[in-house]
């Protein structure tokens, strides 16, 4: 189990546990905690609805190729920008702090 | 009743899996289906984002592609003769005096049923638009989010935004047609077919259009129409450019829709059922597969046959009050298809 910081588009902190042994990802804990994340496409990098920004030093796997060419068609990207279900939760993420980025629309 | 309405026994509202799917159940019951979606061919998301992506949670299938379970879908339903009004959308429904409900989409066409299945998934597929704080104003002021028609934009200067096919493909066809065309993408790479790419990145060497990379469109200015755009570069900051046409081709994104206005139970863009029969608050309107919510709910193909399944039942019994069904099981008497409709 990890602690992970979500802040929300109200920026209020959510100081989380999340389990690291059930290949989540960071957009299904947003999920299971009912923090307002659409999923939409259901973690196929394929909707943009799970925009984060991450906002730690942590050190996170690269971009795959889906995630590049859907940030694409994803509005207020930033270069710290990252897809929630395209981050899979882990040990070396621990103190994770992430803001979810505004909703277009 | 005009000539003009099309009647059926169930309406479905949406083409996806779970919407295909229920004329299976529906025709075993001998009840015919038409179905309306918005996009211009049926299967949904499967067919409109990911195509081309294994799906893993289908019983008996390890694995199968998006596409190739709608097309399997759409194998299994043809006996029994589903009608399709497909690129339109459902706008208005009207329930009239005998219980039954016409539907009436965005092109004026009319359907006429007893029943409605929404089976609409995430909503219907609109633009995605960027958030630019005054782009309503300018919309058909210059702003368009779709190309209908590339002469309208005969001896235009235009603005395009967006980094995949379509806003390759377009720049590469309207830099024949448009007086001036500029692509503004957030980075230098492209996805997209390679091909395009490579298009697009002699166009801008042979002066043919303007490529900006490194950039956004983040503002938009004129009196009545459309006169400029305001792109900021990563480096170099804000500029202005001059232009009569912004075209932001960001893909397109799921929104519920009309739908929301129909007198439905809604909760957080999912419409309330009650799980015995999927049945929504107005009788004779059911809702299935990704679009309903229910306590336990889970947004999976499996889980949306299922309720198609348990919902053709119960409008079996809406339409037929006085008739008795019985289940029968199709590894016993096979499938049995419908005859043709008349046209």
């Amino acid at each position: 189990m990890i602690k992970i910081t979500i802040i929300d588009r109200n920026d209020k902190e959510h100081q989380v546990d999340a389990p690291t042994d059930m290949n989540m990802s960071l957009m299904e804990l947003c999920k299971a905690y009912e923090l307002p994340v659409e999923g939409t496409c259901g973690g196929m990098a394929l909707c943009s609805t799970c925009h984060v920004y991450i906002q730690s030093a942590h050190e996170l796997a690269e971009m795959g190729e889906d995630e590049e060419d859907m940030l694409d068609q994803a509005f207020f990207v930033e270069d710290n920008s990252r897809l929630g279900c395209q981050i899979r939760l882990k040990d070396e993420l621990d103190g994770l702090i992430v803001k979810l980025a505004p909703q277009a629309e | 009743m005009s000539n003009n309405i099309k009647e059926t026994d169930i309406l479905i509202i949406g083409a996806g899996p779970c919407g295909l799917f229920t004329v299976f159940e529906a025709g075993l019951l001998k009840l015919r289906c038409h179905l309306v979606d918005s996009l211009p061919q049926a299967g949904g998301q499967l067919t409109e984002i990911y195509p081309k992506k294994p799906i893993y949670d289908i019983p008996g299938y390890p694995s199968v592609l998006a596409q190739e379970l709608v097309d399997n879908l759409m194998e299994q339903i043809e006996p029994f003769g589903p009608e399709f009004t497909l690129g339109e959308r459902a706008e208005e429904i009207e329930k009239l005096e005998d219980g039954s409900f016409v539907l009436t989409t965005s092109r004026g066409s009319k359907i006429k049923a007893p029943v409605i299945a929404i089976a609409g998934g995430l909503g219907c597929f609109e633009p995605r638009k960027p958030p630019i704080g005054n782009i309503k104003d300018f919309e058909d002021k210059g702003v368009e989010y779709i190309i209908r028609d590339p002469e309208f934009y005969r001896n235009k200067r235009v603005v395009i935004s967006g980094g995949g096919d379509s806003a390759l493909d377009w720049t590469i066809f309207l830099a024949e047609v448009a007086e001036e065309v500029t692509l503004v993408h957030r980075r230098q790479g492209f996805r997209g077919a390679l091909d395009s790419v490579e298009k697009v990145m002699e166009l801008n060497e042979q002066g043919k259009i303007k490529l900006i990379t490194d950039a956004q469109v983040v503002g938009l200015g004129g009196s009545d129409q459309l006169e400029h755009v305001q792109i900021k570069h990563k480096t170099e900051g804000e500029f202005k450019k001059e232009t009569d046409h912004f075209i932001p081709l960001f893909g397109l994104s799921p929104k519920l829709g009309p739908i929301a206005e129909w007198g439905l139970n809604i909760t957080k863009n999912a419409i309330e059922v009650d799980t015995f029969d999927y049945r929504t608050n107005v009788p004779g309107i059911y809702a299935i597969g990704d679009i309903n919510t229910y306590p336990g709910k889970l947004k999976l193909i499996l889980c949306g046959f299922h309720e198609a399944t348990l919902m053709v039942q119960s409008a079996f019994k809406t339409i037929y009050p006085d008739k008795k069904l019985s289940f029968k099981y199709t590894t016993v008497t096979g499938i049995e298809g419908l005859e043709k409709t008349a046209e």
